[in-house]
């Protein structure tokens, strides 16, 4: 099998750390000038955080076709983890959110294992529905949490979450997340990925083990929307069980599929347009007619769909993201 | 004993939408997300035919049916038609986007308004009691209507040429073009009997539990779909022994155990049927092709 040289952002004259410097610059300038106020802030925030959990989704089904309408599940579990184990060890300083961020990946990695094993057996619409149904047992666990752990809040939210995550946290996790698909999905076991998203039947005629590949995409698909999961949950200081239900699931695939299946560049782009979008519509609207930003955005979704059903980059990449002997 | 009288009851009702589902997914292999919302519309229509303008129950029933249908039929030319050959995933996200778009834009103060309704009932309530069973009279309207819809589509698809070209097409739509069937129209035809049931569905759900409102439509959509899949998708008895035993599980997790975990055991059933039985009850397992 043909390897790929693995990216490396810190090499000399790479135009992704060029790039993401200035861009991080930039925004970091304007944040202390406060041209951009803690609002916006809040919103790129957000973006970043959409756009880790989106990455996760793409690997799962973008790159592996493995159609999950649960990833929100995931998110739910990483956040809910996370605020738990900084809520219950605040004294640990500047140590507390990098833990709880590890605690709240690994969790919903574990989770994501043990419902994988047994459900990525399933074909298409059938894992779809799988992973839907989980999705709403862990929504109605979240909403009942509170009989077993009080401080979760059940129904009613868990609150009294400390404010940790800020924009340059948000951009180097972003950045993190891209690494770690792009060298995921440029080396052989990305090949085996997309062989098995084409034809999983045939790539196992070949000697490809498709249940190990299905199960550590899925585990490390869900694994990013844990850490989305993290960083959201410390970016509001709440969490409410109806901001991981089904419909949650359906904004992130919203993203990739907009975005293009199997492509970064696409997945980030929409992401950052989709939170932008639903932000911009809320000021752009007179406050007359605020009810009708979410009847616009969905027109504005079936009219992309109707012109370009493949989404804005399907299947293609920023140059700088993809292996020197792709480049043109 | 009473409250599987209120299962299949619900049961009933989450059949009339899980049929609609399991006719569209049978013929064009689309997991129709705006159908649960098109239920929604079916009890409005009802609603306003029953309140403003006073019509009398069938009629409004009727009528609910007749709007979903055009309503179904519209959809299904403008946002589905253009991608019946783009990949499966676009169609399906321009369902996401028919959902939102129906439940938002019904929730504008000009159409439904965003709050809560309380649905008329047509006529008083009573109740008879058989055998230490107490049923309603509205448990006993909702069944009979929904018995007889199934009826009329059961001997549509299997009596009719229409329901043969249905059947047809759900087969292979290249033979069934190559047949001299139009497939287009066949395909019209199932999102509009489909949405015509759920029509019918939403105006019984309002009579049966009196509060609509425009949000009502996601969740019995989404276990009517379950049942849809729980059954065997693309079957249509396959509905409605998924829908009843859905309604059942439903009611009694709700009585015996606890309410909040109603839904959680619907979902756990569902996960436990697909890794026994991914094809569903009645569904037939195929062997894989590469």
């Amino acid at each position: 099998m043909k390897r790929f040289n693995s990216f490396n952002l810190f090499k000399p004259g790479s135009t992704a750390l060029i790039l993401s410097l200035i861009i991080f610059t930039i925004i970091e300038a304007l944040i202390i000038t406060r041209v951009i106020n803690p609002y916006i802030q809040t919103i790129l925030s957000l973006a970043g955080i959409v756009a880790i959990s989106a990455l996760g989704l793409n690997l799962i089904y973008g790159y592996s076709g493995q159609f999950s309408l649960g990833h929100a599940a995931f998110y739910g579990i990483g956040a809910y983890t996370s605020a738990l184990v900084t809520c219950l060890i605040p004294k640990t300083g500047f140590l507390a959110f990098p833990l709880g961020l590890t605690a709240g990946v690994f969790a919903s990695g574990i989770i994501a294992l043990l419902i994988g094993l047994p459900i990525l057996r399933l074909k298409s619409d059938y894992l779809g529905i799988a992973t839907l149904g989980f999705g709403m047992i862990m929504n109605v666990l979240f909403k009942n949490s509170h009989r077993v752990i009080p401080i979760m809040g059940g129904a009613s939210g868990m609150r009294g979450i400390a404010r940790l995550t800020s924009f340059p946290w948000v951009f180097c996790f972003l950045l993190l997340a891209v690494i770690v698909v792009r060298n995921l999905v440029y080396s052989g076991f990305g090949r085996a990925l997309l062989s098995i998203r084409e034809d999983e039947l045939a790539s196992e005629s070949v000697g490809i083990n498709a249940t190990k590949y299905k199960t550590i995409s899925f585990v490390t698909g869900c694994m990013l929307a844990g850490l989305a999961g993290g960083l959201y949950a410390h970016l509001y200081s709440y969490l409410n069980p109806d901001n991981f239900d089904f419909l949650k699931s359906i904004d992130v695939l919203l993203i990739v599929v907009i975005g293009g299946m199997g492509s970064i560049s696409g997945t980030v782009l929409a992401a950052i347009g989709w939170a932008l979008l639903l932000e911009g519509l809320r000021v752009i609207l007179p406050s007359g007619i605020q009810e009708w930003r979410m009847v616009v955005y969905p027109l504005l979704l079936i009219i992309f769909m109707l012109v370009k059903p493949s989404g804005a980059m399907g299947g293609t990449e920023f140059n700088f993201l993809k292996p020197e002997e792709y480049r043109r | 004993m009473q409250q599987l009288i209120n299962g299949i009851q619900l049961g009933f009702v989450y059949a009339l939408i899980a049929l609609g589902y399991t006719m569209v997914y049978g013929i064009v292999r689309l997991i129709n997300f705006a159908h649960g919302d098109v239920f929604m519309v079916g009890a409005y229509l009802g609603f306003f035919a029953l309140t403003s303008w006073h019509l009398p129950f069938p009629v409004a029933i009727i009528l609910a049916m007749v709007g979903c249908a055009l309503l179904g039929v519209f959809i299904e030319r403008v946002a589905y038609k253009p991608l019946r050959r783009a990949a499966r995933i676009s169609a399906l996200i321009t369902a996401i986007g028919v959902s939102l778009f129906l439940e938002y834009f019904s929730s504008l103060k000009f159409v439904f308004g965003p709050y809560f309704r309380a649905y008329p009932r047509p006529f008083p309530i009573r109740t008879f009691t058989i055998a230490g069973i107490t049923i309603s009279n509205i448990q006993i309207i909702v069944l009979a209507v929904a018995i007889l819809l199934m009826i009329a589509l059961t001997i549509f698809v299997n009596r009719t040429k229409t329901g043969l070209a249905m059947r047809a097409v759900s087969f292979d739509h290249d033979t069934a073009r190559l047949m001299g069937i139009d497939v287009d129209n066949i395909i019209s035809i199932t999102f509009g009997i489909g949405a015509a049931l759920a029509g019918a569905g939403g105006v019984l759900y309002g009579i049966a539990y009196p509060q609509i409102h425009p949000f009502m439509g996601i969740m019995p959509g989404l276990k009517a779909f379950i049942a849809a899949v729980l059954g065997g998708i693309g079957i249509i008895p396959g509905a409605l022994l998924g829908a009843i035993i859905m309604g059942i599980v439903e009611k009694l997790t709700e009585v015996y155990i606890s309410s909040t975990l109603r839904d959680a055991a619907a979902f756990g059933i569902l996960i436990l049927v697909l890794l026994i039985r991914p094809s569903g009850i009645l569904g037939k397992k195929r062997d894989e092709k590469v």
